[in-house]
């Protein structure tokens, strides 16, 4: 047992490093580092930065375009990208519908559609939930009905995040009405440019436009961008599941986030001495610096066991209830030492203004961000659900 | 970064667990604790006689060199059959005292007697107005011709009522709270003017109270330098504490997997007490909180023998305060979910619950390392 990083893995963490010194600009990192919003521009500028260095697809096999890395290297880069404030690599594309037309598309849909899911022309974005179907995944209802050599698509999707910003949609649709549950389920690639589709925005309780409702109004959808067998699209949906696993703890996240309160903390002042001296508050900081600890090894301990298998086990749904508790609380926390500068909702200061900050350039995104964080615990699967999982899968009750 | 187990170490780990599983059933403990010593002889050679009391000990002195992760395996596997010997006391903190501060001479005469499970020790360092603070030593040791003369009381020296050897701190030089002047000797406890009020623990073990009265002890009887020995008590506490997180994840391994039989077979309400969803998502959360104390006696264990910087300060006290709250936390749920079963002498459940407790009062409890981690809080 050695858990100290090999000298190999240390050597991989510095040229990470130095990629984000060198290349991640300077604005972007900023707006990260403040916690603040990035927009569309902001993600593709990155993301393209990255397949320009060959990183962007880590989850892929190496003939395919991909990095080759093992789940420590992941791991790493993860948390290097965090810390520095670059943005996240939206998932969509590169970490969910390009493993499942990997292992389950035609040669001419890999052909089609991987090498434009590495330059980001295409965006992508998923088309699972609908308003009856949220943690019941397998009550999908929009159905697809087969004419000639297209699928007639009608019905909802609900929480499609940055619809607005996507090129396609992959979704779960219903192709047998007959069959139970995850039976009669297809894996459909859509077009969002197809006359019949609408998008409508649901702005979130931190007044972001992230999330939307996509309509399908007979939409005609090609039979050739089914993947994988009609019907067996359950077997997709899974296995995109488990690669959605992987960094959902958001460990990297959290430390930057435990490192900027700790910052605030010591910026701010009550009795003209710094609030991180108060030592009501300096407990609670220690307290979630703790409980990081304790997370971060737990997930060093699971990204080890993969380094050999290749997708981490059922155990990293602990990970998600935590990484997802853990990120809650530090924000509360974030919110709270700004005292009554939580209050002020400044939405230009949440994104891209350049004019003098009301307070300081850290007051505006904290209380937003203990907001959003609330989708932590909700999206992925609820942690309620990741307990019926564990209870199901590893305590086999 | 590698978790896995050298065959060493798993033949180690096997070893233990199979001692153990042999011959500590819930029954046989009983009658070790109602025993006059309050633990096993036959037990405790056989750790002698395995070489696992030598384990962390140098070569020279009959040990085998073994490390934070040795005492891991070795300490986990006792706490899951909540084994009532002093190694802790004796092996890891005495032992590790021993080695950090004694002569030639001291550690030649008794390492090898302590590896050898010939010679148990324990430490006294807790006073009634100490509350954890291993400075706050008002025991004195006043210079005498040939030797020092003990005065004072030492509070809870769990089981100094078996031991050989007690080492006990003193203080020979500043005032009350001073961090120098504080020197630690070997007491031989049958010496005049020693007293002992011996007495068992909630958890089991047993221990004393320890009263100074105009004790002689000799000049060679000092280990380390004279004032100088609070460092050494830190590091060596540090050990304890690692050593002792991985006893309370066998402890807790042992709740949760009682805990999930029982869910599994209980029945009420015409099916297994398991099916419901909240009494699963309560043993969820035990399992969690338990993953989470795994990984803290992991990383003390790695920090254990690192040498001294507030970077291992910090990790033994963090692991200390997690391992606390989830070792509580795993009790109470433990009894809840088992019902009235739970609450009862004779099943041994109730048994590592208050072993788990107690454990979270030894070497301080879990506000006390939050202070320490307080203090050394990076900003």
């Amino acid at each position: 047992m050695d858990i100290q990083f090999t000298p190999a893995e240390q050597a991989f963490r510095e040229e990470v490093r130095q990629f984000l010194r060198e290349k991640l600009p300077a604005d972007i990192a900023a707006r990260g580092r403040h916690g603040k919003r990035f927009n569309k521009e902001d993600q593709v500028t990155w993301m393209r930065l990255l397949n320009e260095r060959g990183w962007l697809a880590a989850s892929w096999p190496a003939e395919f375009g991909g990095t080759g890395w093992g789940a420590v290297e992941k791991h790493i880069f993860d948390e290097e990208c965090a810390a520095f404030g670059a943005p996240w690599v939206m998932p969509f594309g590169v970490n969910m519908v390009a493993p499942v037309i990997i292992k389950f598309g035609t040669p001419e849909q890999q052909a089609r559609f991987l090498p434009r899911i590495l330059t980001t022309e295409d965006w992508w974005c998923q088309g699972y939930s609908e308003p009856g179907a949220g943690s019941d995944l397998a009550a999908v209802k929009t159905r697809a009905v087969r004419e000639g050599d297209h699928y007639v698509v009608n019905g909802q999707k609900t929480w499609t995040t940055l619809a607005h910003y996507a090129d396609w949609i992959f979704c779960l649709v219903r192709t047998d009405p007959e069959a139970q549950q995850q039976r009669g389920i297809s894996f459909l690639l859509i077009d969002m440019k197809t006359p019949g589709i609408t998008v409508r925005p649901i702005i979130t309780l931190d007044g972001e436009h992230e999330v939307n409702e996509v309509f399908f109004d007979n939409v005609r959808v090609p039979v050739e961008n089914l993947v994988g067998e009609e019907n067996k699209g359950w077997t997709c949906a899974k296995y995109l599941l488990t690669h959605e696993r992987t960094s959902i703890a958001g460990i990297g996240q959290a430390k930057q986030m435990l490192g900027r309160l700790k910052h605030i903390a010591s910026q701010e002042q009550r009795d003209g001495q710094p609030l991180i001296d108060d030592i009501q508050l300096r407990m609670q900081i220690v307290e979630l610096e703790i409980q990081l600890m304790a997370i971060e090894m737990s997930n060093l301990r699971i990204v080890a066991a993969a380094q050999d298998g290749g997708v981490p086990g059922t155990e990293s749904s602990f990970l998600k209830i935590k990484g997802s508790e853990i990120r809650q609380a530090i924000t509360y926390l974030m919110s709270k030492v700004l005292g009554p500068y939580a209050l002020p909702f400044l939405e230009d200061e949440l994104g891209y203004a350049q004019q003098p900050h009301l307070y300081r350039d850290y007051s505006a995104s904290p209380a937003s961000q203990y907001l959003d964080m609330r989708k932590t615990s909700v999206y992925g699967g609820s942690n309620e659900i990741q307990k019926n999982i564990i209870a199901k899968m590893i305590l086999e009750l | 970064m590698d978790f896995k187990l050298s065959d060493e170490q798993q033949m180690l780990q096997d070893t233990a667990a199979r001692l153990v599983r042999d011959n500590y059933a819930f029954e046989a403990r009983e009658k070790f604790a109602e025993s006059e010593l309050g633990y096993s002889v036959a037990f405790w050679q056989q750790l002698s006689e395995l070489g696992l009391t030598a384990v962390p000990f140098a070569e020279a002195f009959g040990g085998f060199d073994g490390g934070g992760v040795e005492i891991l395996l070795i300490m986990t596997e006792l706490g899951r059959g909540l084994c009532l010997e002093p190694y802790l006391q004796s092996v890891i903190f005495a032992g590790g005292l021993l080695t950090q501060l004694g002569s030639d001479e001291q550690c030649n005469e008794l390492l090898p007697a302590v590896a050898g499970g010939h010679l148990q020790m324990a430490v006294a360092v807790d006073e009634p107005t100490s509350h954890y603070q291993l400075h706050d030593v008002r025991t004195t040791a006043k210079a005498v011709d040939g030797g020092w003369m003990l005065n004072g009381r030492k509070s809870v020296v769990v089981a100094g009522h078996s031991a050989g050897l007690i080492l006990v701190s003193a203080r020979t030089a500043g005032s009350d709270r001073d961090e120098t002047g504080i020197s630690l000797f070997l007491l031989d406890p049958r010496a005049p003017g020693v007293k002992r009020r011996d007495y068992p623990t909630m958890g089991g073990t047993k221990a004393c109270e320890l009263y100074l009265e105009d004790v002689f002890v000799s000049s060679a009887s000092m280990l380390g330098e004279p004032a100088q020995a609070l460092a050494a008590l830190r590091y060596q506490q540090g050990r304890a504490i690692a050593a002792q997180c991985a006893e309370a994840v066998g402890s807790m391994e042992a709740v949760c997997d009682l805990t999930l039989e029982y869910l599994k077979t209980r029945q009420q309400f015409g099916q297994a007490i398991g099916r419901f969803q909240a009494l699963q998502h309560r043993m969820v959360d035990m399992r969690i909180e338990l993953d989470q104390a795994t990984s803290m006696a992991i990383l003390a264990a790695c920090a254990a023998d690192a040498p001294d910087s507030d970077e291992r300060s910090r990790t033994l006290a963090a692991a200390k305060v997690l391992i606390v709250r989830a070792g509580r936390f795993i009790a109470e749920q433990g009894i809840q979910l088992h019902g009235g079963i739970g609450l009862t002498w004779e099943y041994v459940l109730s048994h590592h619950a208050k072993h788990l407790l107690m454990l979270s009062h030894q070497f301080g409890n879990d506000d006390h390392h939050l202070m320490t981690y307080s203090r050394l809080l990076q900003v």
